[in-house]
């Protein structure tokens, strides 16, 4: 667990943001108390809070004054934003410029994108 | 019960020279010690309320630092001051820094010819702080019978009773100096877990000195590393994690994100190549090792302090 290359604190807001994209944390949900982070992690408190406070500053979580940590309304909707936004730039940008070193067309890239997109349509209407 | 705010710590110039003598030790041994320097010129902010690492190698000085902070000794040139941000005193003979200074030591510091119930007993009267509620809890968890005296006691129970006694003392500067010899995984564990509990319910400043690096880096908010008697370096554990890191790929790829920068550590196993660099990649060449298919790591606190305090390094 959190053997990254960055810091432990941003390694727990990935973790979070992550959480929150794939619906395991529900927004108005309680997230675990830095108290309870630090132990089932074995962590310094104050990394914990870092990482916290990073959320809160992004909107991603918010505080309750006395009750703790909670998942923001719209965090899953603003996150997935922010991913889409940087989806092209950091994940597909690659990948093209792998295609080009590996000497794959921009016609053999678009037919396997149309191929693909034509199968996840198939099993997403399936299931 | 008394509330007194997380204690923080100076050092300046700090010199702790041992003059060549003799020492009876209780059992009736005579020893001879050697002089010596402890300290030689030691610098040195800790800061109020975080849990800091202590490392260094054997002889390094900690434990001679850490005394000079818990007032069991004084230095022999500069200066030393604790207790709250803003009303940092000289320790020495000092009862209200003393007062709030609970130094375990690997002895754990017990009276010898009494039940352990007593020891504690001599604790939870000097302290005002004192959680009897605590120190009862973690006797239990630790499976120490206070009924019986130091001496009956494995090194293991002994050095639980040490951090029992360091636990329920809340002291707003709390020092723990290997108070894990002897203790068995489980309850060296058990020791972090209730340590990191206590912590974040009564804020308060604890160093805590280790050989188990591996084990205890991930509870330090701040590390110090003390190499022959001087401060290596004293900053934030990110930070310290942050001086260094691996990359694993194959030769030719690993080299060349590597560009110039002088390797720690090599290791190469077939085709691949495993270094730890100095110093931190930047947002371009992160992009460059993905495409090259080199994975980035961490490096262990573990690895980087063998590293700073390898005597074959170059010191710089």
């Amino acid at each position: 667990m959190f053997d990254g290359p960055e810091p432990i604190y941003v390694q727990i807001a990935q973790m979070i943001r992550a959480q929150v994209l794939a619906g395991e944390l529900k927004e108005e949900e309680q997230v675990m108390s830095t108290t309870q982070f630090a132990t089932t992690f074995r962590i310094n408190p104050a990394t914990a809070q870092k990482a916290f406070a990073g959320l809160v500053e992004e909107g991603v979580l918010y505080k309750r004054r006395g009750l703790g940590m909670f998942v923001a309304p719209k965090a899953r909707e603003r996150l997935l934003d922010d991913h889409r936004n940087r989806y092209f730039e950091e994940v597909l940008a690659p990948a093209l410029q792998e295609a080009d070193v590996l000497g794959i067309s921009t016609d053999e890239v678009v037919a396997y994108v149309l191929g693909a997109v034509g199968r996840r349509k198939h099993t997403t209407e399936e299931s | 019960m008394t509330i007194t705010a997380p204690f923080g710590a100076r050092l300046d110039d700090v010199v702790v020279r041992f003059d060549r003598g003799r020492r009876l030790l209780p059992d009736g041994t005579l020893v001879k010690d050697e002089a010596g320097t402890g300290l030689d010129g030691a610098t040195l902010t800790i800061r109020p309320g975080t849990i800091t690492g202590v490392l260094g190698r054997n002889g390094a000085g900690k434990t001679t630092m850490l005394s000079l902070l818990a007032a069991f000794s004084r230095p022999t040139s500069g200066t030393v001051v604790v207790g709250p941000e803003g009303e940092q005193e000289d320790p020495w003979e000092n009862p209200w820094i003393t007062s709030g200074t609970q130094l375990v030591r690997e002895s754990g510091d017990l009276l010898n010819d009494e039940k352990v119930a007593t020891s504690l007993k001599y604790y939870a009267d000097m302290r005002s702080s004192w959680s009897a509620e605590t120190a009862e809890r973690l006797l239990d968890l630790f499976e120490v019978d206070a009924r019986k005296k130091p001496t009956a006691l494995s090194r293991g129970k002994r050095s639980a009773v040490g951090a029992t006694i360091g636990l329920a003392t809340r002291a707003p500067l709390t020092i723990f100096d290997e108070v894990y010899l002897g203790m068995d995984a489980p309850t060296r564990y058990a020791f972090y877990d209730e340590l990191l509990a206590d912590y974040a319910e009564h804020p308060r400043t604890i160093l805590l000195s280790s050989h188990l690096v591996e084990e205890v880096e991930r509870l330090f908010e701040d590390v110090v590393v003390i190499d022959r008697g001087r401060v290596l370096l004293a900053e934030p554990a990110d930070e310290m994690r942050s001086r260094g890191f691996s990359l694993t790929g194959t030769k030719d790829a690993v080299e060349r994100v590597a560009g110039g920068r002088r390797a720690l550590h090599r290791q190469q196993l077939g085709a691949t190549v495993q270094v730890t660099l100095e110093g931190a990649l930047d947002d371009a060449e992160l992009a460059e090792a993905r495409e090259a298919g080199v994975e980035v790591g961490a490096v262990p606190v573990q690895d980087l302090f063998v590293r700073l305090t390898d005597p074959r390094s170059v010191s710089s």
